[in-house]
């Protein structure tokens, strides 16, 4: 099964952010990428796809800070084929990003396209359903399992309450990963650094990256915390002694 | 083309979900500014009866088998050409399973603005303002949603569902089916979540963990503290994606709803997606070392300390206070 995952770099949540001078994006001075979490999801699952059934698995990420070190990482992972797309992809939305993403995939004709259901840093809807339209594919999303069967997969859609479907899709399809059916493997610093002597990285140009009538965003801010929580000070022995007071008063002890 | 404002309705085994009206809401607001009506847009098969507590101006029904259950595919097609036929100011979808399979498709098929994660819409003057939350909830973004013709995905948050339902029934009209042959995507079965583990929704005290418990051993602590206290452990996302609880514990956007009268939240960021699941609580604490997450905007209470030094601590002096 020739598969395609589409990575995303994204905000590093656990830092602090910052809104820039116009007020109206982040601030990226001090500001740290990651992969996307429910993308490293979606390479787990096209590896185990892959381990499964045989096949391909070529991974493709944005030309942001930190993206070899992603693409390396897949490739210690059992990633096949490696591409980087080029440009300046810093402020692009899901929209810009889908059509050129949409030009690479279509030559490579994969059976699969795997990407997180959706990103931290998405405002225009996710990267997935946008390729499946402009790739003539279909899509499901919020995916927890994949088994290929005949012409499709079996997807497991997952819904709120506990609520799973099981879908029958037929290929090619993409679809939105919410979890890979196992936690996404880890690989030591090692094995990626003797991967990235090997492996190769295909630099692909984004080419017009017009994020079209999408909307603008004219301010962007930190929410107003109206009702923060009352803080408990002090040291350990203190916030327990509180805690319990407050139990009591809730008639718990 | 038109001023009214379209609500995709979201419901699933004969219920309507309470984002929809949680939609509904947002559409009057909207309809209100632009002079249009509040249409409800209901697909499904011998469904019209969920009609009937929308708090819609009127509502286009379109029945056919193939609308039974939910399907990307169905659904995309029949609201790509009801979409493009009848060009409404906006069409709203929910930001969830259901809404996320379709919206950002159509987007991209009808080359129409999309705005998601929409908490609340607003009016100034002539323009629909949006206000978004990105980031884990850490940032809002807002602006205005471009014209003639654009979508939105919504989170629950911004309005209550009572907002959204009428106590009268509002006009049904019935749209015919486009042809729904061959479609991709078809529904095998339902899963029904678990029932043999405890249930989360019932229990009265929760003790949440989240990626600060680092490891699942250290569930251990929080089972301790559950147990001094009499309550259940339940998890966010991440704490069940790497397999230390099961999928029956999950809280959140695609778990469930738990209305608790003590939660305690250790080591949760308090992203919307989890955030959503803690629909009521009494006494909501929150244990963080990030003075900067979210969760502290929801909790009632909260403290910084490590959860590890506090932990056996906390259990000892519950254990005592209940005289063991």
């Amino acid at each position: 099964m020739n598969v395609v995952v589409v990575v995303k770099l994204v905000p590093d949540l656990v830092e602090e952010l910052a809104i820039d001078e116009s007020g109206t994006a982040l601030d990226t001075t001090y500001l740290r990428l990651i992969v996307n979490e429910l993308d490293n999801h979606a390479i787990e699952q096209a590896i185990l796809l892959k381990e499964r059934a045989g096949g391909q698995v070529t991974v493709i990420a944005p030309d942001l800070e930190g993206v070899d070190d992603v693409l390396f990482t897949a490739a210690a992972k059992g990633a096949d084929r490696l591409i980087k797309l080029t440009g300046d992809l810093s402020a692009v939305n899901n929209f810009a990003l889908a059509n050129a993403l949409a030009a690479i995939i279509k030559e490579i004709k994969p059976d699969l396209v795997l990407t997180g259901v959706q990103a931290n840093n998405d405002l225009d809807g996710s990267v997935g359903p946008r390729l499946a339209a402009q790739l003539g594919m279909a899509y499901v999303g919020y995916v927890s399992g994949v088994t290929p069967v005949g012409d499709g997969v079996k997807v497991r859609k997952e819904y709120a309450g506990g609520l799973v479907a099981q879908m029958t899709v037929k290929l090619p399809a993409v679809l939105g990963i919410q979890a890979a059916e196992k936690p996404p493997r880890y690989v030591p610093i090692s094995k990626v650094r003797q991967v990235s002597k090997t492996a190769k990285l295909e630099a692909r140009p984004a080419g017009d990256l017009d994020t079209g009538n999408g909307a603008t965003v004219s301010r962007m801010f930190k929410p107003e915390t109206g009702a923060h929580a009352t803080m408990i000070e002090g040291d350990v022995d203190e916030v327990a002694d509180r805690l319990v007071a407050l139990f009591k008063e809730q008639g718990v002890l | 083309m038109s001023q009214d404002v379209f609500v995709i309705v979201e419901h699933l085994r004969g219920k309507v979900a309470d984002i929809s009206y949680v939609m509904l809401a947002a559409a009057r607001v909207m309809a209100q500014a632009t002079g249009g009506q509040v249409v409800a847009v209901l697909l499904g098969n011998n469904a019209a009866g969920l009609a009937d507590n929308l708090a819609a101006d009127r509502v286009l029904y379109v029945e056919h088998p193939a609308l039974s259950d939910f399907t990307s595919a169905a659904y995309q097609t029949v609201l790509d050409g009801l979409l493009r036929e009848q060009a409404p100011r906006a069409a709203l979808l929910g930001d969830t399973s259901m809404g996320g399979d379709v919206a950002a498709w159509l987007a991209a098929r009808l080359a129409w603005p999309l705005v998601s994660s929409c908490r609340s819409m607003g009016a100034e003057g002539d323009a629909l303002k949006f206000v978004s939350q990105t980031c884990g909830g850490k940032i809002m973004a807002e602006g205005d949603l471009p014209g003639p013709s654009a979508l939105v995905m919504m989170v629950p948050g911004g309005y209550k569902p009572e907002q959204g339902q009428s106590a009268q029934a509002p006009q049904v009209t019935q749209v015919m089916a486009p042809s729904l042959e061959g479609l991709r995507v078809t529904v095998d079965s339902y899963i029904e979540p678990d029932t043999s583990d405890v249930d989360i929704t019932k229990e009265p005290i929760l003790i949440g963990v989240g990626r600060g418990i680092q490891n699942q051993d250290n569930i251990e602590l929080a089972q301790e503290l559950a147990q001094a206290l009499g309550g259940v452990v339940c998890a966010s996302r991440p704490v069940v994606d790497q397999g230390w609880m099961p999928t029956t514990r999950l809280v959140g956007k695609s778990g469930k709803t738990i209305k608790p009268k003590l939660y305690i939240a250790l080591g949760v960021s308090g992203a919307p997606e989890h955030v959503e699941g803690v629909a009521d609580c009494e006494m909501f604490i929150a244990i963080n070392t990030d003075p900067n997450a979210p969760i502290f905007d929801i909790a009632k209470y909260g403290s910084q300390i490590d959860m590890f030094d506090l932990l056996p601590v906390l259990t000892e002096q519950v254990q005592q206070a209940k005289g063991g």
